[in-house]
């Protein structure tokens, strides 16, 4: 049930479908993001938790850098957040869960929103849909003017 | 704030990346570049980025930034040292940084540099001045 690495944006159905897994949380950690050196440390911490589980040296570069774009999203669109990080293991694997939450205004079209290209912003538009490319699951939760929840896992192959 | 130096080295800029990047430094080393490019008469420049573990796609848009930027100014940038796991993430994050020069090593980038030199002859050398911005 779960998808392959290009993750898609689960529906609610799919979406609990993951829930049922039975996934447990070992360690975690929680910081906040709203200067460009919380996203150094995001990309930081990112790269501890990925060693501890003992990612590949490719894998902790894609998690890294998807962090960093998630972290940056949620400081410029959301205007700060916060990201918390969740080391998890199933039966099968261990992985890492981030969760990246802001307050902002946030998103009015998920589907566009992730398209490749499309920014509200001066970016490229890679962010969001980069990021998911980066990682083995992607999952946005989103309401106007309540914020947003963008939550990515990368398992240990 | 910080910044990152950039050495004149004859001809030539020489940048080594060796902090953690961020935003704003980013936009402080393309700024601070092509002030040097045009005060110090440099027709390339070389921007090593073997110390980056990642490069996101800020960084990737301020090297793409710094090459165009470069080339309006008739110089080249060459970006040297990229790790292979940085080079695979790019990719897969949709930034294959088309109009980027890329060498393996400084050596290779430098000859690279010199090679373009050649094919783009153009006559002033820049006035010598000591290194760092």
């Amino acid at each position: 049930m779960r998808c392959g690495r290009s993750g898609q944006v689960r529906d609610s159905v799919n979406g609990n479908l993951a829930q049922l897994r039975q996934i447990a949380v070992i360690g975690s950690e929680i910081i906040a993001i709203r200067t460009d050196s919380d996203i150094v440390q995001a990309r930081h911490l990112v790269r501890r938790w990925s060693n501890q589980i003992q990612l590949s040296l490719i894998d902790q570069t894609k998690l890294v850098t998807a962090s960093s774009e998630l972290a940056r999203n949620a400081m410029v669109y959301g205007g700060g957040g916060t990201l918390t990080i969740e080391l998890v293991e199933t039966s099968l694997r261990k992985g890492l869960k981030l969760t990246f939450e802001d307050k902002g205004p946030g998103i009015a079209d998920v589907e566009l929103a992730i398209r490749d290209g499309f920014t509200t912003g001066s970016g490229l538009g890679l962010g969001l849909g980069g990021a998911k490319r980066l990682v083995d699951e992607f999952y946005i939760d989103t309401k106007i003017g309540e914020g947003t929840r963008v939550t990515v896992y990368k398992w240990k192959q | 704030m910080d910044r990152i130096p950039i050495l004149k080295l004859g001809n030539f800029l020489l940048v080594t990346i060796q902090v953690d990047m961020y935003d704003q430094l980013a936009i402080a080393l393309q700024d601070d570049l092509t002030s040097k490019i045009v005060q110090a008469g440099a027709k390339g420049v070389l921007i090593d980025i073997s110390s980056l573990e990642v490069v996101d796609s800020f960084m990737g848009r301020m090297l793409a930034n710094i090459s165009e930027m470069t080339r309006v100014l008739d110089a080249n940038t060459v970006v040297v040292g990229m790790r292979p796991a940085v080079a695979i993430t790019l990719v897969e994050l949709g930034l294959s940084l088309p109009g980027v020069q890329t060498a393996l090593s400084v050596d290779k980038g430098m000859a690279l540099l010199n090679a373009m030199r050649e094919e783009r002859p153009s006559e002033g050398l820049g006035e010598r001045e000591p290194g760092a911005a």
